[in-house]
């Protein structure tokens, strides 16, 4: 029983990414946070837990830096602190579920919550693959869940539209951003939170292999600039704006 | 290589992702199977050009969607070294479920693949462009209109496969139904609003000129949160959908970063707003500065006129 929350720490959405020297430059990323969907993920959990399910376990798989974030998680609630300490980048798919699937194990927690995608990778892998790594059915982009027993009831957006649908535990849950209020944390949960203790694994503590990754990377860079578009004044240009639409762009 | 393609369907058919699917997989050389889930769609992927062979799963599991329960009923047919898939949250989750069971790597969203397996993907939600080598075997999904699709006529065989997997995740009753409008990931053109349409009823003005255009309509985080009737899975942008049309029109939207994030990859963008300033403009090829109550209605007559002529 219990509830993981697996966070990453990414690069603030209003943060700037500069590329140098055809690799991102991490060190010139001035903010971190906990990716966004994933605090939609904890708010549910600490809910789930507010219902009565087992404790929150949350998990990150990063740098050093990447503890912070676990730091952020207890002062509104979390109650386990799990950090997989790895270097940043280069780990493949397979070797970040295998890592965050032996953490889970190692939580013993039969319900996983995680972003539907994360805010760098841009992905929406790690939640269905570490759901088949460790057996676990799995729900996609759920904005709101609730339990009884061990089954859970989630509102998801399914590709027919938006779904009550029911599940039982063990569950892997990616979510959405939904209406759900995130709660902030107040002094004495900053307080608290300061002095949680974090456990620290290694992959060698968790026994997976992460020194042959199948995916590298070959170089960043930054988008291509767009040229300088046309820009007209006036209701009275929409009709030259839709000629260029059809002749010149061919969309319409 | 040869390579498996996860066909994608809507509406109970075939979606024009599947040829441009097979079109990347064919600029790669090798054979190509396409696994239809469902049988949905079947008979029109044996018609697209260069596939050698369809494969229509079939089970009850597939009457509602449970991304486990398909990726265990499809995995054992995977016997190429690619797999492909669109990379529409369905196609995600399922091919990274499918990777993860065949124990390979996945790598999504990407908009060119390259021999030697080299890929190009947009990372911090379009801040940078990645390239990565990725060895096979492996799992890739694209992202829609990034790849020529390939053409019909062709006549590859169909092989009927029955699966008995049961589903664990039970839908229990639908909340809203999509369908009834196209959904933004899907359309080729999406009119999109913002905060600046002032109420919710004025969105029946950019459904006007999206059903002239067989466009979606789309809208900003402001005009979701803002207004009840306006559902979240209409959300263009960081903490909603990522799409890449033809023409993405933004009517009285700022142009957050946030919402850059999931439009500025589209082919060409028109913004109308009253704000010179705004900074939409910086990123669209045409920009209007007029109120959308003066643009929108001379932008309707437009379009009928020259759509029906
Ligand atoms: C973590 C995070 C995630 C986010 N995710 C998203 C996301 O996914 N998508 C998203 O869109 N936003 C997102 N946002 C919010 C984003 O920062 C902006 O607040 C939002 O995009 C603003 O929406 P808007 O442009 O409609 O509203 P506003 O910024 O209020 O802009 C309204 C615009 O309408 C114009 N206008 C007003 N009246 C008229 C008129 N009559 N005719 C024409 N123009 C008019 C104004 O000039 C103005 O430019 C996110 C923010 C955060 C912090
Ligand atoms: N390194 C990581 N540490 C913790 N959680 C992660 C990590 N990578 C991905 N996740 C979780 O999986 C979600 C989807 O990530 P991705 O597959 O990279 O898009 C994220 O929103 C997180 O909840």
């Amino acid at each position: 029983m219990g509830v993981a929350v697996l966070l990453k720490q990414v690069p603030d959405t209003t943060a700037k990414i500069s590329v140098t020297g055809g690799r991102v430059d991490e060190s010139s990323i001035t903010k971190w946070s906990i990716s966004p969907y994933d605090e939609y993920a904890l708010e549910n959990a600490i809910k789930l837990k507010e219902s009565g399910y087992g404790d929150v376990v949350v998990i990150t798989c990063g740098p050093a830096r990447a503890s912070k974030c676990l730091t952020e998680a207890a002062a509104v609630g979390a109650d386990k602190l799990i950090h997989v300490v790895t270097e940043s980048g280069s780990l493949d798919s397979i070797q970040i579920q295998a890592l965050l699937s032996a953490a889970v194990k190692e939580s013993s927690c039969d319900v996983v919550m995680c972003g539907k995608q994360a805010a760098d990778t841009n992905s929406g892998s790690t939640g269905p693959g570490v759901a088949s790594a460790l057996g676990y059915s799995c729900v996609g982009a759920v904005t709101e869940v609730s339990i009884e027993g061990n089954v859970i009831s989630a509102t998801r957006l399914g590709p027919l539209g938006l779904e009550e649908v029911e599940v039982e535990t063990p569950c892997v849950f990616t979510f959405d951003k939904g209406d759900t209020e995130l709660r902030r944390p107040n002094v004495r949960g900053i307080m608290m939170a300061k002095k949680k203790p974090i456990d620290s694994l290694t992959s060698d503590d968790l026994g997976v292999d992460t020194s042959n990754s199948m995916v590298s990377v070959e170089s960043h860079s930054s988008p291509p600039e767009k040229p300088p578009g046309q820009k007209f004044v006036g209701a009275e240009s929409v009709p030259a704006v839709v000629n260029m639409l059809r002749n010149d762009a061919n969309v319409i | 290589m040869s390579t498996t393609v996860i066909s994608e369907s809507s509406n109970n058919s075939l979606h024009p992702i599947t040829a441009q699917l097979v079109g990347a997989a064919s600029a790669l050389g090798g054979s190509i199977t396409i696994i239809c889930p469902g049988g949905i769609g079947a008979t029109d992927a044996a018609q697209i050009s260069g596939v050698s062979k369809v494969i229509s799963v079939e089970g009850g599991c597939f009457n509602t969607y449970d991304c486990i329960a398909w990726s265990e009923s499809l995995s054992p047919l995977v016997k190429d070294d690619l797999i492909l898939s669109s990379s529409s949250a369905m196609g995600r989750e399922l091919i990274s479920s499918i990777a993860a069971t065949k124990g390979v790597p996945v790598v999504q969203d990407v908009t060119n693949l390259a021999e030697g397996l080299l890929v190009t993907r947009s990372i911090y939600s379009g801040k940078a462009i990645e390239e990565v080598r990725i060895s096979s075997p492996c799992a890739i999904s694209l992202r829609t209109n990034s790849f020529e699709a390939a053409g019909g006529g062709g006549s590859a065989e169909i092989t009927t496969v029955n699966v008995s997997r049961d589903i664990t995740v039970a839908v229990k009753q639908a909340l809203t139904k999509a369908g009834e409008r196209l959904d933004v990931s899907e359309a080729d053109i999406i009119i999109s609003g913002g905060r600046g349409m002032g109420e919710p009823s004025n969105f029946s003005h950019l459904y006007e000129v999206a059903d002239a255009l067989g466009a979606a309509v789309g809208a900003s985080r402001a005009a979701v949160d803002t207004w009840d009737d306006i559902p979240h899975s209409m959300q263009v942008g960081q903490t909603g959908k990522t799409v890449t049309p033809n023409l993405y029109i933004a009517v009285g939207i700022s142009g957050a970063i946030q919402h850059l994030a999931g439009m500025r990859s589209s082919k060409y963008i028109l913004a109308i707003n009253k704000d010179p300033e705004a900074p939409i403009f910086s990123v669209a090829d045409y920009g209007i500065v007029a109120t959308w109550e003066e643009a929108l209605p001379v932008l309707k007559d437009q379009l009928s006129e020259i759509l029906s002529s």
